[in-house]
């Protein structure tokens, strides 16, 4: 796979704290387009925080996020949206009480996508959801309501897409469909960086992988390198001996 | 806006044309006009609270403040009412502009500030101290501008263009948008929705149309009190009807104020010693059953509500 060299996403020495908690400390990392990222580490590590500042729910106490040469750091989510970057939720967040296909419609209407916003029948069909696309959103399964988080991101035509534990869930038919989902996303040029726990959908899906502890970056590289590095296998493991 | 025209066509019109047509033939003008004001403000409350989320128990502040916008213009300025009506409504937008910050407040805690804030208007207007401009807690008497008849069309339109207000929310991506904003802010703004902006439109329209209909108010009663215009009791039926229909709907609040206003002149008419009790049950009922309103009857068996 041949991917651009200029990143899309740079992340710069980023620090966030909640009181005296330092969650993100110097967090630095790129993606380049057409990238799938794979963020990993232990429960606490600052995955989703650094998802959570990506995508403007936080704003960051130190250091820089740039996204397509620009500074967004702080930018409140809406207008991260308009430039280009959306996500979905580790507990997916769908309007309950709106059908299925409102839920998709609200952000064709306000999700101000470049170009040729996405077709919603099409998107509901190639998520599943088709079928259910009249139902309010509170009677889909949870594996269903991560779909249409993810749709709801796709219609809004993002350039970065933060997939928060997406395959958490999913049974196993489930995750290979979906891999392949993200993965033709990614060839038509989105990057995409994903938190997630099960490494072996982790080895699949990402060309690169970077392993937090306590806020930083501990590993960069591919995922078969990283399990062979005594600092990962520590934080993994736990306790001083490990290695 | 395909379904928009078709719901002004079977709801809005119909309503309209019954509403102006009864005066000919039923003598209690007053209670004819009292029923326009609770569709009004019914719907108002649909607009902040069945599409935003917000519960507004000072309600009544808005309508008070805009009674007294009218009166104040009328005494000082020899305001026509016509005019005067529309500051009432301006009045209703500068006391929400004012209010704003409570949106940051949410549930139960929104409920009670707005209410707290309802009674801080009506201490203020009520202030002995302001007798030169309010007339204080001794009542205003607008003999000049008195005209109930006027006042009462003046009324059909406030309703007229309120309801317009809600059917386009009801058939807009911008009604959907803040839907949206009610089940989930976070989710919301992820979907390219400024929650902010949204919920300070949606708040202001519904003080606007409790400014308009205070001082439609104003304008057909003529002589009032400060304890008059911001009884609780205006905010508690608007949102007990609105809530009794079926919020975020059209229909939901137009049905509630009919039956449940109805209901209560009726028993008030004719077995005023069961008054409390029957509509105390009937509320209970509703709550406990019909939480989401008459209009869920239909919804949960897949049909279309408008």
């Amino acid at each position: 796979m041949s991917l651009e060299t200029t990143p899309i996403l740079d992340v710069n020495r980023l620090v966030k704290r909640f009181g005296g908690f330092t969650a993100l400390d110097g967090l630095s990392f790129h993606v380049v387009p057409g990238e799938i990222l794979g963020l990993v580490g232990p429960n606490g590590s600052g995955k989703t925080t650094a998802i959570n500042v990506i995508s403007g729910l936080y704003s960051p106490d130190g250091g820089g996020v740039i996204f397509e040469g620009r500074a967004v750091g702080g930018v409140a989510s809406h207008r991260l949206v308009h430039r280009g970057i959306n996500r979905t939720f580790q507990v997916p967040k769908p309007f309950m009480s709106l059908s299925v296909r409102e839920n998709v419609e609200v952000a064709l209407a306000y999700g101000r996508a470049d170009g040729v916003p996405p077709a919603i029948d099409a998107l509901l069909e190639e998520y599943r959801l088709a079928d259910v696309a009249k139902r309010p959103a509170a009677d889909l399964n949870s594996a269903q309501q991560k779909m249409l988080d993810l749709t709801r991101a796709l219609a809004t035509a993002p350039r970065l897409l933060l997939l928060d534990e997406l395959a958490a869930g999913l049974n196993p038919a489930e995750l290979d469909w979906i891999a392949d989902r993200i993965k033709a996303l990614a060839a038509k040029g989105m990057a995409i960086i994903v938190v997630e726990h099960l490494m072996g959908f982790i080895e699949h899906i990402t060309d690169r992988v970077i392993v937090m502890n306590a806020g930083k970056e501990i590993f960069e590289g591919k995922l078969a390198a990283a399990v062979k590095e005594p600092q990962v296998i520590e934080v993994f493991l736990g306790g001083e001996h490990a290695a | 806006m395909h379904n928009g025209f078709k719901h002004t066509l079977i709801i809005l019109v119909p309503l309209l044309i019954v509403f102006a047509a009864l005066p000919g033939v039923y003598q209690n003008h007053l209670l004819l006009f009292n029923f326009v004001i609770f569709l009004i403000l019914a719907q108002g409350v649909n607009i902040i609270y069945g599409f935003t989320g917000y519960l507004p128990f000072g309600y009544v502040g808005f309508f008070g403040a805009g009674a007294y916008g009218f009166a104040v213009m009328v005494m000082h300025f020899q305001t026509p009412a016509v005019a005067a009506v529309l500051v009432a409504g301006l009045v209703g937008i500068a006391l929400g502009l004012l209010l704003t910050p409570l949106l940051r407040l949410t549930g139960a805690y929104f409920a009670i500030a707005n209410l707290a804030a309802s009674l801080a208007v009506l201490h203020l207007v009520a202030n002995p101290a302001l007798e030169n401009i309010t007339k204080g807690p001794y009542g205003v008497s607008l003999t000049g501008t008195f005209n109930p008849s006027f006042a009462y069309d003046a009324a059909l339109v406030v309703l007229a263009i309120t309801l317009g207000g809600v059917i386009y929310l009801r058939n807009s991506s911008f009604g959907l948008a803040l839907q949206a904003v009610r089940e989930d802010a976070v989710s919301a703004a992820m979907a390219g929705v400024d929650v902010v902006k949204m919920r300070v439109i949606a708040w202001l329209a519904s003080a606007l149309v409790a400014g308009l209909a205070g001082g439609v108010y104003a304008w057909y009663v003529s002589v009032f009190y400060p304890d008059n215009v911001f009884s609780g009791e205006f905010s508690i039926f608007a949102i007990v009807f609105a809530l009794f229909g079926g919020v975020a709907t059209i229909l939901g609040p137009i049905v509630g104020v009919i039956i449940l206003y109805g209901i209560y002149n009726l028993i008030g008419f004719t077995t005023p010693q069961y008054f409390q009790l029957v509509y105390g049950l009937l509320i209970m009922g509703l709550v406990l059953f019909l939480p989401a309103g008459l209009m869920s009857l239909a919804t949960r068996r897949g049909w279309h509500v408008p």
